[in-house]
């Protein structure tokens, strides 16, 4: 919990990018295939349900570095509202990673599809129900929309640490050395 | 200390940058979603055409609404092993979970006026996978691809063009099969008299690894009687569900479950075209309807059956129509589970007699 580092730790670093990259392809894949009749609809559903689940597993393994390690403190000159700003967008990120798939994987449990993963069925989470499903749906789907917005958010706020403020705030998450 | 105002450098140009990146990333975003292209045919554009003049029944299927549950089995004779490792083709006994069904967007529709009926199948196995099937008695679609289906419902419904539908036959030939098959084909007295098929082709493979394109049909056990005009009207509108109810209570109904497997050339792809008639077949089993339950609050109602949804053994093939079905399905199923308080879930009165 000593954040006496500067940086985040090259495990940290490894997993936000990764993470950043299956995130943003998970949310484009998402409002995709809603979108579409094609065969590639069912390319993209295959692809959508295991990558949910390895995001869930890697947002779990950040969450413990996360609390083992800590953060960088963010710089002391940085406004307070900023810095609020700030330590609530990482928790509204920790929240959505982990909400996301459990989600969706109940939505489908809900609705009493079968989710199989790599030839496997997965248990379901929950009992069918209509209502339940609806609700899980609707919140899966708001709640990716969100996400979205808010990693556009985020992107702007690292984009202004590292070109404008120059600050070493995008320094601490970059992922080149 | 780095100290802002110590640089002269104006953040004009950076937050110009910013602004663009972040502008190409939401219209990225934007056009995959579909918001840039109305013209894209989504689920919900298909889903919508089907609704009827006065707007979707809420609560009930977009498209076969009009439907009624059943319990039974699927007793595999172990033939099929030969063509799919998929587990139901092992020799045994497996759950069913059914509906027999209308192809009409209106659940209070005349039994005598809806052309198409339909099966729908969900069989689990031992192992937890699921076959889902959805098929009807038409020996072939109507059209060839799903934009032509969309095409095809917008046809029907535009009133303000009397040439709509010679003009929808002109450009897909195809339909002309299936208007001769509905014009000709004879109405039967019975669910259980009726032959169901898959149209659409899907992928089998065995324990080899040899892959096969087939389609399958449901081919009924009961001799089919069949209903002149007068009879089929004097039958009045809801003697299908009365029927089968009646029928099984009597003794379960069958169906053999007969696999046709492709010749190389075959157009598997396009479900407007039926195969050949000498094309090797496989039975694989029998379907045992055992018990009909009422839709409302029976075990089918709020199944989803995506065809899709295969065990390993069985994949899609080229044939688009099973992902634009799972796809309009899904949406159909999303709706009608959020408008579940506008479903009746007691019979009615009307449903009892």
């Amino acid at each position: 919990m000593n954040a006496i580092n500067e940086r985040f730790s090259p495990l940290q670093r490894a997993l936000h990018w990764i993470m950043a990259i299956c995130i943003l392809s998970m949310l484009f894949i998402g409002v995709g295939m809603v979108s579409t009749v094609r065969p590639d609809y069912l390319t993209l559903v295959s692809i959508h349900k295991p990558l949910g689940i390895a995001i869930l597993v890697l947002a779990l393994i950040r969450l413990a570095v996360r609390i083992a390690r800590g953060a960088p403190p963010l710089p002391a000159n940085m406004p307070e509202p900023m810095k609020l700003a700030a330590h609530l967008s990482h928790y509204a990120f920790y929240a959505l990673m982990i909400a996301l798939p459990l989600l969706g994987y109940g939505m489908l449990s809900a609705a009493d599809y079968p989710v199989v993963i790599g030839g496997y069925r997965l248990p379901s989470l929950l009992p069918h129900s209509n209502s339940l499903h609806t609700l899980l749906w609707n919140a899966h789907r708001f709640l990716a929309l969100c996400f979205f917005a808010l990693i556009v958010v985020h992107l702007a706020a690292a984009l202004f640490h590292a070109l404008v403020r120059r600050d070493g705030v995008f320094h601490a998450m970059a992922p080149w050395k | 200390m780095p100290d802002k105002s110590a640089s002269p450098r104006s953040p004009l140009p950076a937050l110009i940058l910013i602004a663009a990146i972040v502008a190409v990333l939401v219209a990225a975003f934007a056009y995959t979603a579909g918001w840039l292209t109305p013209n894209r045919l989504t689920p919900a554009k298909i889903v919508g055409s089907l609704a009827p003049p006065g707007g979707a029944v809420p609560g009930f299927r977009r498209n076969h609404a009009k439907g009624i549950c059943f319990s039974g089995d699927f007793e595999s004779n172990g033939s099929g092993a030969a063509i799919s490792k998929a587990r139901m083709f092992m020799p045994g006994t497996y759950p069913v979970t059914g509906r027999f069904n209308l192809a009409t967007p209106d659940p209070k529709a005349s039994d005598a006026m809806a052309r198409v009926r339909g099966l729908s199948l969900r069989i689990v196995m031992p192992d937890g996978s699921e076959w889902r099937s959805a098929m009807i008695d038409a020996p072939f679609f109507p059209v060839a691809t799903p934009q032509a289906f969309f095409d095809l419902q917008r046809a029907l419904a535009n009133k303000s063009d009397p040439e709509s539908m010679q003009k929808f036959a002109a450009a897909h030939p195809e339909i002309a099969a299936f208007g001769a098959w509905a014009g000709s084909a004879p109405w039967t007295a019975s669910y259980a008299d009726e032959r169901y098929n898959s149209l659409n082709s899907f992928v089998f493979t065995n324990a080899e690894g040899q892959d096969q394109t087939v389609r399958w049909s449901f081919v009924p056990a009961a001799k089919p009687e069949t209903l002149t005009p007068d009879e089929l009207k004097q039958k009045g509108a809801n003697f299908l569900d009365a029927e089968i109810t009646q029928r099984v209570q009597g003794a379960p109904q069958r169906w053999a479950m007969v696999v046709t497997v492709a010749n190389p050339g075959d157009p598997t792809a396009d479900p407007s075209k039926a195969w050949p008639e000498d094309r090797h077949t496989v039975e694989v089993g029998t379907l045992v309807v055992k018990a009909i339950e009422p839709e409302p609050d029976g075990p089918c109602r709020d199944l989803n059956f995506d065809p899709t949804v295969l065990p390993s053994g069985m994949r899609v093939s080229d044939d688009p129509f099973p992902a634009a079905r799972s796809a309009a399905y899904s949406v159909s199923f999303n709706r009608r589970t959020a408008e579940d308080k506008a479903y009746p879930h007691t019979p009615s009165q009307g449903a009892q007699q």
